[in-house]
């Protein structure tokens, strides 16, 4: 039968609201008894809190004041650990770290009163680099300031080497990232002994917010509730950091008996909240004569800034794909996350994989140069496919063929014949084009046994008018949750998507679907939704009330019938880990994700060699995700991730100065604008996925892990120069094409 | 927002004359506030120390751009939109529209205005090396007086004009005399809109018999004001632009300008761009 | 004590509207939309005029109400997005926007939209480039551009079949 929803471009679920301005943010909500509140915070990387100033001209009895001693139950922002505080108490051990809270009901003396408080440290040596971190020249976190560490073994590398025909080496670095979603950080907070704790705000993840909202107040599960606002962009950013400033407005909230607001401005928000992981990365690799992979040993390092918050996931998703979609017989990778007196790096679209597929992607195209073939000849002679193993020794399970995505990504992006006219054409010109591309794999939902221990849950629910209600945890922030799982609800039922309602997640109403993160919305919480709305039609149609086929009038008495002769009806259904996935978390070995999207990306670049800016000219990206529920939604997600991996890329350089991030304005810190993206031409492929939704994989992140390298690649191609680092940034490129031509 | 909003005063006053009558009364307490593009940024961010501004933009006598035989004479509050659309700027100086073209957006073009541009000083600033080439001079009102300066020498500093506490700009204007000028205008900036420069060249030259008969150059970002190269152009006035010429005008110009190392870009990068832009000028001349 | 300003009436019409508002001279125009008028829809992503998320047209032109102190609005004819669809009928841009997903998050949408709306009243029918260069000042973190590109261009076209 026909899909009557699935691959159809269902426009925007709550799409209307915005694009007339209706859509509620969280600072577009007012409340009767409303205050305003901020965050005073750290000028010092490191140090010891010797005491709080306030100082003259302020009248703070009208204030309500905030430090560490006001916090009811345990002062921290509970993750997988919890090793960072809410509020530092003694010591600081970033810059931009929170000590003392205010809040006031004019959002103007506010501003005044944080400029009139000194904190005042003693400051301590702090490190900021990974290397220091290392050598441990300070020990700032745990015995060693390593958050965690990986090995993978795969066969026996240390015999590889001495058989070897090739032996190539580079090392690999890429630089914080931020997030720049363009509706900052923001939370609404009401809280206090009699009702607990309710918050509203703009996030990812309403139940992590719940369960470090339950720790920071000591309170009973049911007396914190959490409630997304339309959140206006979150890409990771808003996936642990919203605990934070979640438990600041309540803190507030609570001492001042008011409901209290607190929004940042940009410049703190890009300042203190969290960015992607800097990380360096050395490969070591032998091949043979015809350029067959022998052994690849990987040594990867994520910087995690000063607490350990998601470090250890980050470090693992990266870890498992450092080596990419290949056949490799032999493979160690040693990873490990550090920790540096910055503001904690966290989760941000990729979370870990950018940066190994950078390092692995731009390492192949130099290895390809070394044994004296193509950068395509190489992927081709060691493409993974159906039945090989992957670094981690999960079996592929599906019938990939890389070679024939390759095939139509550098035909699409007529990358034979411009790499052809480029070589002609660049001796003449003071113009250098070139075209590169990156081949990869992201998987998606969270990794080996991660989805098990989330056991997600997703409920549908019909109301006795017929209307269907899709109650789940995950969160719309313009990646399309609300119209996808409509879509996917509505196929089951075989009504259209009007008559689907998505609840806005409120944990006291919806159950615990997991993170909206890893790229598993649609795949695992999907699938559940799916599940569900099936039982539902199932229970109706074995009540004898509904047949098959059957009009959504026909539904609707169907369901008043059935209530009203059973009462409620509704269908909740749990995760079932697949019992053919098998993950030793000790070996770290086994199956990591359920599936794979597979991708070959193609950047075509001109390099203006008189200014060593770079313009991305042509983007071509091919992916085969299981199924396009969207197409427009679908098309969107790898268009946005594209102009993401551009500024990942070329521009977006964090300009660090002892710790602390100094180009904190959009004016300084450059994301693209519409002028600098090219075309960037989408195109899907479909192997259906068994477990996942109309056969539907995860594609959120997957646009960030093959952008940048294709571009570096294309670079590399155009000049001559060898790409290490990202953002390739033209003061840097200018310093090497000078080497170059030298 | 980190200013206190409650502490800062605007007023609009209703004509210029009024204007000027507050600022001669009170030299320095007040100052002129035009399009706010400069102004509520530094607001906004907490850096605005002055408290007290008179609100221009209403005054129809401060807009207008005047067109003489020998003259375009642009009103203070001139934005950079409407100096797009203007058909004689258009024509003969295109490079004050290009330089109005790459400033901020369309929103920023809309509300900012030259002089507000002129005023705020910045190294950085997209028109004045256009303004620089062209010969601008700059009509300044007080309550006493009214004076032209050219505005080479305007600048004393960085960020300092040698504006009097009582006088603010009042028109711009531009002797019409580069027609048949070979002119080249380049801002190369942190990415294709919205950018501050990080090198920006502005240059125009008459060419006769392959000669350069006379030539301007003026460079932005590249010193603590925006410069005129006139060592520069003295390497080049009456010379072939050949290579060893061309040449002999980078080492110049190497000597002439002073780029820094700051969070946008590097001393050596904003050099080698500004010989690079030199050498692209020459071959246009030589076209 | 710190001084104060005076608040002032501001006079101005919004989206047709003569409204009245109470306000500190110096405040932003965004602060004043956003809470004296109640009209959330203008939105503040960068504080600094660099995002257009602000977007707002002040007689007929496209400004960063961010950057805009409120005693200038005086006597200025301003429209937010509130006053794009006529009496809920969706203009051709905002409808658009949803058919060809130029709204992902939706956060820059507002403006987006204002901007879209600025250049085609300068434009009929714009070129690809000169819908770039004048969508240049609203960033979008979420789409990549690309279906905004074509909601405007769809959106043109709509408008020519209908005229």
């Amino acid at each position: 039968m026909a899909n009557r929803q699935i691959g159809k471009s269902v426009p925007r679920k709550e799409g209307r609201d915005k694009v007339t301005g209706s859509a509620r943010y969280v600072d577009d909500l007012t409340f009767p008894d409303m205050i305003h509140g901020a965050t005073v915070r750290s000028s010092v990387a490191r140090g010891k809190i010797l005491g709080i100033h306030f100082e003259d001209g302020i009248p703070w009895n009208e204030f309500t004041i905030v430090t560490a001693k006001d916090i009811p139950g345990k002062n921290c922002v509970a993750l997988l650990i919890e090793d960072q505080p809410c509020l530092a108490d003694q010591l600081v051990n970033h810059p931009e770290e929170a000590v003392v809270l205010l809040a006031h009901p004019d959002k103007y003396l506010l501003e005044e009163a944080r400029r009139a408080v000194r904190i005042e440290i003693e400051p301590l040596p702090a490190i900021y680099t990974i290397e220091d971190s290392l050598s441990r020249k300070q020990v700032i976190w745990g015995e060693d300031n390593i958050f965690k560490s990986y090995q993978v073994e795969k066969g026996d590398v240390d015999k590889a080497w001495s058989g070897a025909d090739f032996i190539a080496e580079g090392e690999y670095e890429t630089g914080a990232q931020e997030q720049l979603y363009i509706e900052p950080q923001g939370m609404i907070a009401r809280a206090n002994p009699a009702d607990g704790v309710t918050v509203w705000g703009s996030l990812q993840c309403p139940y992590y917010v719940h369960k470090a909202l339950v720790r920071l107040f000591g309170l009973p599960k049911e007396r914190v509730r959490v409630v997304q606002t339309e959140t206006g962009g979150g890409f990771g950013g808003k996936e642990e950091y919203p605990s934070m400033i979640a438990g600041h407005a309540a803190l507030l909230a609570w001492k001042s008996g008011k409901t209290v607001k607190i929004i940042y401005d940009r410049a703190e928000d890009m300042a203190a909240t969290t960015k992607r992981h800097p990380s360096r990365t050395r490969h070591r690799t032998a091949l043979t004569r015809e350029g067959k992979l022998l052994a690849m040993e990987i040594d990867f390092t994520l910087d995690g800034g000063a607490y350990e918050t998601l470090s250890p996931v980050v470090l693992s998703r990266g870890t498992i794909h450092a080596a990419g979609p290949y056949d490799c017989p032999n493979v160690r990778i040693r990873s490990r996350a550090v920790a540096t007196n910055a503001a904690p790096h966290g989760a941000f679209r990729g979370f870990g994989a950018p940066q190994s597929v950078f390092a692995l992607e731009r390492h192949l195209d130099r290895v390809a140069g070394a044994v004296g073939i193509t950068p395509e000849e190489l992927r081709r002679r060691n493409f993974i496919r159906e039945d090989q193993t992957l670094s981690v020794g999960q079996v592929v399970h599906e019938k990939v063929d890389m070679g024939k995505l390759l095939d139509r990504a550098l035909e699409l992006s007529a990358y034979h014949e411009k790499r052809k006219r480029f070589q002609q054409e660049n001796s003449s010109s003071t113009i250098k084009r070139g075209i590169g591309f990156a081949s990869f794999l992201h998987g998606a939902g969270f990794t080996g046994s991660g989805e098990e221990y989330l056991a997600s849950e997703a409920l549908v629910s019909i109301s006795r008018e017929g209307k269907v209600r899709v109650l789940a945890g995950s969160t719309e922030m313009g990646q399309g949750t609300n119209t996808v799982f409509a879509q996917i609800a509505a196929e089951a039922l075989s009504l259209e998507c009007e008559q689907i309602e998505i609840l806005q997640p409120d944990t006291s109403l919806v159950p615990n679907s997991g993170p909206t993160v890893a790229s598993r919305t649609v795949m695992i919480v999907g699938k559940l939704v799916e599940t569900a709305a099936l039982a539902i039609k199932k229970s109706l149609v074995e009540s004898g009330f509904l047949n098959e086929p059957y009009s959504s009038k026909e539904f609707e008495n169907a369901c008043r019938q059935y209530i009203d002769k059973f009462g409620p009806l509704e269908s909740l259904v749990k995760y079932q880990h697949p019992s053919d996935l098998h993950w030793d978390d000790a070996k770290y070995q086994g199956d990591a994700y359920g599936a794979y999207a597979w991708a070959v990306y193609v950047a075509e670049v001109s390099v203006d060699t008189r200014t060593a800016e770079v313009r991305v000219e042509d983007f071509v990206a091919v992916q085969e995700v299981g199924k396009v529920i969207n197409p427009v939604l679908a098309a969107g997600q790898i268009e946005g991730g594209v102009a993401q991996g551009i500024g990942f890329a070329l521009h977006e350089n964090v300009v660090w100065q002892e710790g602390r991030m100094v180009n904190g304005q959009m004016t300084n810190y450059i994301m693209p604008t519409s002028m600098d993206v090219p075309p960037i031409r989408v195109f899907f492929e479909e192997l259906p996925y068994a477990r996942g939704p109309a056969g539907a994989k995860g594609i959120g992140e997957l646009p960030l892990d093959g952008t940048a390298p294709a571009i570096a690649n294309a670079i590399a191609q155009a000049t001559g120069v060898d790409i290490r680092q990202i953002p390739i940034t033209p003061e840097k490129l200018f310093e090497m094409l000078e080497r170059v031509h030298a | 927002m980190r200013s206190y909003v409650p502490a800062y005063a605007i007023e609009a006053p209703r004509n210029l004359a009024e204007v000027l009558e507050r600022m001669a009364h009170e030299p320095g307490a007040w100052k002129p506030f035009a399009g706010g593009t400069d102004l509520m940024v530094l607001l906004e961010a907490g850096k605005l120390p002055h408290k007290k501004f008179l609100s221009i933009w209403n005054l129809q006598e401060l807009r207008g751009i005047a067109v003489t035989p020998a003259h375009v004479t642009m009103g203070a509050l001139t934005t950079y939109s409407e100096i797009r659309r203007h058909e004689v700027l258009a024509r003969e100086f295109p490079l004050l529209c290009r330089a109005a073209a790459e400033t901020g957006s369309v929103a920023t073009q809309n509300r900012g205005t030259l002089a507000g541009n002129i005023a705020n000083a910045s190294p950085a600033a997209d028109s004045p090396p256009a303004l620089l080439v062209y010969n601008a001079e700059l009509e300044l009102v007080s309550a006493r007086e009214t004076r032209w300066v050219p505005y080479q020498g305007f600048w004393k500093g960085y960020k300092q004009i040698a504006l009097r506490e009582d006088e603010l700009i009042r028109a711009i204007r531009l002797p019409r005399d580069k027609t048949g000028w070979v002119q080249s205008y380049r801002k190369v900036g942190t990415r294709r809109a919205q950018a501050i420069s990080k090198v920006c060249f502005a240059g125009a030259a008459r060419m006769e018999s392959g000669r350069v008969a006379d030539v301007r150059i003026a460079l932005g970002s590249v010193a603590p004001t925006v410069l005129r190269a006139i060592e520069t152009e003295k390497v080049l006035r009456g010379e072939k632009p050949a290579p060893a010429i061309v040449q002999a005008a980078q080492e110049t110009l190497a000597r002439e300008i002073a780029p820094i190392n700051d969070m946008r870009s590097t001393a050596r990068y904003r050099l080698h761009v500004a010989q690079s832009l030199l050498a692209e000028f020459c071959e246009k001349l030589t076209a | 004590m710190r001084e104060v300003s005076q608040k002032i009436n501001v006079q101005c019409e919004i989206n047709g509207q003569p409204m009245t508002l109470e306000t500190y001279p110096m405040a932003r125009l965004l602060d004043v939309l956003r809470e004296q008028a109640g009209l959330t829809g203008t939105k503040e992503g960068c504080g600094e005029g660099e995002c257009g998320a602000c977007s707002i047209e002040m007689n007929g032109a496209l400004v960063n109400s961010c950057l805009v102190p409120a005693l200038q609005a005086e006597g200025a004819a301003i429209r937010t997005i509130e006053g794009v669809a006529d009496r809920g009928q969706l203009d051709a841009v905002q409808q658009a926007f949803l058919t060809h997903g130029g709204a992902q998050c939706g956060i820059c949408t507002p403006g987006m939209i204002l901007a879209a709306l600025n250049l085609l009243s300068r434009y009929a029918q714009p070129t690809e480039a000169e819908i770039r260069e004048g969508l240049s000042g609203n960033l979008c973190r979420c789409t990549g551009y690309t279906k905004i590109f074509e909601s405007v261009v769809a959106a043109c076209r709509s408008s020519r079949q209908r005229a």
